[in-house]
């Protein structure tokens, strides 16, 4: 078990990161941040619109996209990827859609049915042309942030940007952004009131379909990094937390934003102390985050409401708990 | 007497059981050869050796393999289906992810792939995982979908750290923990066949003794609470039942896409039949044979991890049940809606003849198919078409360019006219609705209003004989006319 641990060094953990080390792990933790941040922002609309599980189809069935562009293209370049990922995403909607709509068969169901189909598909393909493609099953589920390539550092008129595939992952953040600022009054109105937004001559169809292909290009931009099940914890885990401390959405993208910079500095730190895949390790810290922000929240953490709960039982008898 | 879901009629069972018995001979037909095929050329390797070297147990593997398979595929397709039916899929999926911390502490236990110590700490994980969804959806404002994945993502993040951080031991190298993503049957031993059947078989006593509870609650809870049954206690039994099956198949499947096999065959059977009973028998048949397929073709071709293959096999018995079930399928629903669209259209033709007959007053012998074109604005060539598929079905006969009801035409014309007047009748003076605007929806309900309601209508319309157009309703003796009169038909006289 103590080998399992390595032993505990404040200066490695805490401090060489950000000192001797920063060209290496400030390059990381800035990646997860980019990675975290474009997933989270995009996250939060998604859980206001109770489709948090179309990221995790979505981030599945990508796969066969990704390896039968690889295979096509014969180079892991980034358009033919893009192509074929958003290819798979738009045939998994079609599936999920199809299975539901045509059959008894729920949407829960469905989606479990297409998404694992089409990811099987995926890992089967991955092997059997193992020799050929670049990417290995393991890689697949979680990614390999701290193998990103730091060569070659992009460069515009004259300053130097970072990694390409930070400058890439940087740009879809930027560019989401980007959108929330553009179309904030659409989102939020067709979000929370989807009868007004139509009311207003707001087509959610549009929406709906333009906030899944944001979906499908921030998760096949982030595969590379973080695989495809972490992605999911990287798509709800900002969004939650910040949900749990505030109610107002300007506010909760703010914090979002927040809980993604501490998590990928805080996960590089455990990574390193654990000496485990970092990615994971940034999501172990995100959650830990999830964790407090869930206990201490003042306004509905669990130690607040038991603190209520306390104070209203002097005066009048609890509700009984409704079980699930 | 058990509870059916839905009233089946006899003949549409047995119709229903022959087609289930097609698809699964088309499936075990299609699926493994076609696909061993491919895969046996890549590995330069005639399938049918392997195939019979597989399926005669010459070794133990080979044995572990096939029966690991078969017990996971049954506890799977067993308890997949009370997922199904009770619409928690995506709690299949989150349970799957969440053991793997657990796979990864048990493993840690002894340093090895102890059968026991890694199931009951994937069960714990499990069970840890879905108390924490439903904590946090009971505390927070997040919705279940949010917990779900929260809790998915979070346990599979820390399964990942303890996983890489096993394989940096100097003896997790070779642990073999890695397999737990994708699943290898050949990996599994003796132990772990133990305990699978042992697992397997408590399942499948428990489903049967308690198949009447678990029926009524996941078909009906409030019947089931107000006959006291224990709903949140038959809950968590279940969802006991469902983390121990999906702990039994971690090392064949794999962590990914356990969920599959719980959902996939499952769903097949839903389409097939609509008796609990049934659907629990047939998906776990079909978990079986994707198990079995999955784990064929993964020792055809070795470096195939078994999960997804078993997972491919499922989703394919899935497309067949998607296309070619009796009621449910694509095909059987695309050929209801095709035959009821051609008898409506005929319905539609015998109308107009009606009307034509009847601006007759009833004089003349028969309607010419120029007559027939002008009532219905239509080309002669139309008119014919309509004709000759009346004379197909011999509602109507044709000779020269003049048709003749047969009486059994005649019979059907004047029960469409009548449908169609006594519900303008019953919208006009029921329902209070205007008489300009009730033609369009008598044109709808004309074709499947049964002779029940029709009597009911008249009964409640005091069997008037005039509609809000002012034109006759014909009545059962003209329809049925004294010659004519069938047994059947004889109560109705009564009106």
């Amino acid at each position: 078990m103590t080998s399992l641990i390595p032993p505990y060094d404040a200066h490695a953990v805490w401090v060489a990161p950000w000192t001797e080390q920063l060209s290496l792990y400030g390059w990381i933790a800035a990646m997860g941040f980019a990675v975290a941040a474009a997933c989270g922002l995009v996250g939060n609309y998604l859980m206001l619109r109770r489709m948090a599980l179309m990221g995790d189809a979505v981030s599945h069935s990508v796969l066969p996209g990704l390896v039968v562009a690889f295979l096509v293209s014969g180079s892991r370049s980034t358009g033919p990827m893009f192509v074929g990922a958003l290819a798979a995403g738009a045939a998994a909607t079609l599936i999920i859609e199809t299975i539901h709509t045509r059959t008894r068969v729920k949407q829960d169901a469905a989606i479990g049915i297409a998404f694992s189909t089409l990811f099987a598909l995926g890992v089967i393909l991955t092997v059997a042309f193992a020799g050929q493609i670049d990417l290995d099953a393991e890689c697949v589920l979680y990614g390999e942030i701290s193998f990103v390539p730091l060569e070659p550092m992009v460069t515009l008129g004259g300053w130097t940007l970072g990694p390409e595939p930070f400058v890439r992952m940087a740009a879809v953040a930027v560019g989401v952004g980007v959108m929330i600022l553009v179309w904030y009054k659409e989102l939020l109105v067709s979000s929370f009131d989807p009868g007004l937004a139509r009311s207003l001559g707001i087509n959610p169809a549009l929406l709906h379909y333009g906030l899944m292909a944001t979906l499908s290009i921030v998760v096949v931009s982030a595969f590379e990094a973080v695989g495809a099940i972490l992605v999911i914890a990287m798509l709800i885990l900002p969004g939650s937390t910040a949900s749990m401390l505030t109610t107002r959405l300007p506010k909760v993208h703010l914090l979002s934003l927040l809980h993604a910079a501490l998590s990928s500095v805080l996960g590089v730190s455990l990574g390193i102390w654990l000496n485990c895949s970092m990615a994971a390790a940034m999501v172990v810290a995100g959650a830990v985050l999830f964790g407090l922000a869930w206990l201490a929240s003042p306004s509905q953490g669990l130690v607040a409401r038991w603190w209520h709960g306390r104070r209203r039982e002097s005066v009048e008898q609890p509700a009984p708990g409704v079980g699930v | 007497m058990r509870p059916a879901i839905t009233p089946t009629v006899g003949w549409l069972e047995a119709r229903a059981w022959l087609g289930y018995l097609g698809v699964l001979i088309l499936g075990i037909a299609l699926a493994a050869p076609a696909q061993a095929a491919g895969i046996g050329d890549l590995v330069e390797i005639h399938w049918a050796e392997q195939a019979t070297r597989f399926f005669t147990f010459q070794d133990a593997t080979v044995r572990y393999a096939l029966l690991g398979s078969i017990f996971l595929g049954l506890s799977c397709g067993l308890l997949g289906s009370f997922i199904v039916v009770r619409k928690m899929a995506l709690v299949g999926d989150a349970l799957s992810h969440a053991v793997l911390p657990g796979v990864a502490l048990g493993f840690l236990w002894n340093m090895s792939k102890d059968p026991m110590a890694i199931f009951i700490g994937a069960m714990i994980a499990g069970l840890v995982g879905t108390a924490l969804v439903s904590a946090i959806t009971r505390t927070t404002r997040l919705k279940e979908d949010a917990a779900l994945g929260l809790v998915l993502a979070t346990f599979f993040a820390a399964g990942i750290c303890l996983v890489t951080m096993i394989q940096q031991l100097p003896t997790g190298n070779k642990s073999g923990i890695d397999k737990f993503l994708f699943g290898q049957a050949a990996a599994l031993g003796a132990d772990d066949i133990k305990l699978m059947g042992a697992v397997t078989a408590v399942a499948l006593l428990l489903v049967v003794a308690f198949y009447k509870e678990l029926l009524a609650t996941s078909f009906d809870p409030g019947f089931a609470r107000a006959s006291g049954l224990p709903a949140r206690w038959i809950h968590h039994g279940l969802m006991f039942l469902l983390a121990a099956a999906v702990v039994i198949a971690l090392q064949a499947v794999g962590v990914v896409l356990v969920s599959a096999m719980l959902v996939t065959p499952a769903a097949a059977a839903y389409l097939l039949t609509d008796r609990l009973h049934r659907l629990v028998t047939l998906a776990s048949l079909f978990g079986v044979a994707a198990g079995v397929s999955g784990a064929f073709l993964s020792f055809v071709g070795p470096s195939l991890p078994t999960g997804p293959l078993m997972v491919v096999g499922a989703s394919f018995v899935f497309a067949l049940a998607f296309m070619f079930a009796p009621r449910h399928g694509v095909i059987a629903r695309w050929w209801r809606r095709r035959t009821g669209a051609a008898r409506t259209r005929r319905e539609n033709t015998l109308k107009s003849m009606f009307h034509v007959w009847e601006a007759a007053a009833f004089r003349a012998e028969g309607v010419t198919l120029t007559e027939l074109a002008e009532k219905r604005r239509e080309t002669l060539e139309d008119a014919q078409r309509l004709g000759r598929a009346l004379v197909r079905h011999d509602l109507a006969t044709l000779s020269g360019d003049v048709l003749y009801f047969t009486p059994a035409g005649k019979q059907r014309a004047s029960e469409i006219v009548r449908n169609h007047r006594l519900w303008e009748l019953y919208l006009t003076n029921s329902a209070g609705i205007a008489p300009d605007h009730v033609h369009e929806d008598a044109e709808r309900i004309e074709h499947v209003l049964g002779e029940t309601v029709v009597r009911a209508l008249e009964r409640r319309l005091d069997y008037a004989r005039v509609d809000p157009h002012g034109r006759s309703i014909p009545t059962p003796r003209e329809i049925h006319g004294d010659a004519g009169l069938t047994d059947e038909s004889k109560p109705r006289r009564k009106s």
